[in-house]
């Protein structure tokens, strides 16, 4: 196969695009979807702070070197969530890559501050993993963007991701969800502008953007993750696009283009029941906010009987030590 | 040759020639969900891998917590 753009040997096929790329096309093509999805939707202005939170896998990794590639002012920012060695594995692939680089990284960990883990917060709270972390981590992103200065939290959602998303909002028809699912939200009394750069790049565009790139990461999927249904829908879309190439792009991008806005309205009813958290100040529609009921609860339950350590069942610190 | 798999992390034999697709054909792989890289350099569908070769087959779906 030959690349597209040059007729070198290509080195990774894109099906949804057609093409063959040498490394050398294929980053370029990267390079540039970024800035079309940046100036399409008025992700990012120069001059603007930028706040790239890590995990140390490949989306966000990659859309830090992207960002600044590209020339945007960009730190990164890493919250440990006490998953046990999959935490310890996966901050050593984000420190190691701004070290590498020089650049800005602030490390947070929730254990230590807030004195409970995904997994033991997740249970005490009776909830799956996945909601328990998403949950602590747009309210710590945004706490620590904030504190920071910084204008834009901007995340490593992939197209794969979204595409995820709104398959699974599609299919319970969630239309509050539907409304608030889009590539830019905009800065709002006590919320930073958030916004997704990568919703033109697929999870295999990333992978291969991060090899020819060099850059490390975590290859493991996350512990906590394993059987979720977002997965589940990533592998029903991954055998529509084996059959039909393109599939994930035109079903994100054509809601994109022709139905978000239509459900803008079921979003801004939420918007507008917004107010200050009486425990921390974050928004919040309730008294108290989501994170600070999920670090009650994490802090009421009894502490674990074993201190056995292993991945995704790390042991429960006590409230206040660090 | 030698293929390294991920999730779980394993090693399995396979005799060469053979294409990229139809090795993961045979693995049972969807073509959407993986990158296959011989000797640290990533390799397209019709490439032909040969006996010798060291292959890993890395799935793209990674990372999510921390």
């Amino acid at each position: 196969m030959k690349c597209r753009s040059c007729r070198q040997p290509a080195v990774i096929e894109v099906r949804r695009h057609n093409a063959g790329f040498c490394a050398g096309c294929f980053l370029r093509h990267c390079r540039e979807q970024v800035a079309r999805a940046i100036h399409d939707h008025a992700m990012v202005e120069r001059g603007d702070r930028v706040l790239v939170p890590v995990s140390g896998g490949k989306d966000s990794l990659g859309l830090w070197d992207l960002l600044l590639d590209l020339g945007y002012e960009a730190d990164g920012l890493y919250l440990g969530l006490g998953i046990g060695e999959y935490s310890d594995e996966s901050r050593a692939f984000a420190t190691g890559f701004a070290e590498g680089r020089g650049l800005s990284l602030r490390v947070l960990d929730l254990p230590a501050e807030h004195g409970f883990g995904i997994p033991d917060g997740a249970a005490a709270a009776r909830r799956v993993p996945c909601s328990a972390c998403g949950l602590s981590k747009r309210h710590l992103f945004n706490e620590a963007a904030l504190e920071g200065g910084y204008d834009v939290v901007a995340t490593g959602h992939n197209l794969d991701d979204e595409a995820a998303v709104l398959f699974g909002n599609v299919l319970h028809w969630s239309t509050e969800y539907l409304g608030r699912q889009l590539p830019v939200l905009p800065a709002a009394r006590g919320f930073v502008r958030k916004v997704k750069p990568l919703i033109r790049l697929g999870e295999r565009e990333m992978a291969a953007y991060c090899v020819l790139r060099g850059i490390d990461y975590i290859v493991e999927e996350c512990p906590m993750a394993e059987g979720n249904r977002h997965l589940g829908y990533k592998a029903a879309l991954d055998a529509i696009e084996e059959r039909s190439p393109g599939s994930k792009a035109s079903f994100y991008l054509g809601f994109l283009e022709r139905a978000s806005h239509r459900f803008v309205p079921d979003a801004t009813v939420e918007q507008e029941r917004l107010g200050p958290c009486i425990s921390c100040g974050a928004p919040t529609t309730g008294e108290v906010c989501a994170f600070c009921r999920l670090v009650e609860k994490a802090h009421a339950a009894p502490a674990p009987r074993s201190e056995a350590v292993s991945v995704g069942r790390p042991r429960r610190r006590a409230r206040g030590d660090a | 040759m030698k293929i390294r798999l991920r999730n779980p992390r394993r090693e399995v034999e396979m005799a060469g020639p053979l294409r990229v697709h139809v090795l993961l054909d045979r693995l049972a792989l969807n073509r959407e969900s993986v990158l296959v890289i011989r000797q640290d350099t990533l390799v397209t569908g019709d490439v032909l891998l040969e006996d010798g070769d060291e292959v890993e087959v890395r799935p793209v779906i990674s990372g999510g917590g921390a």
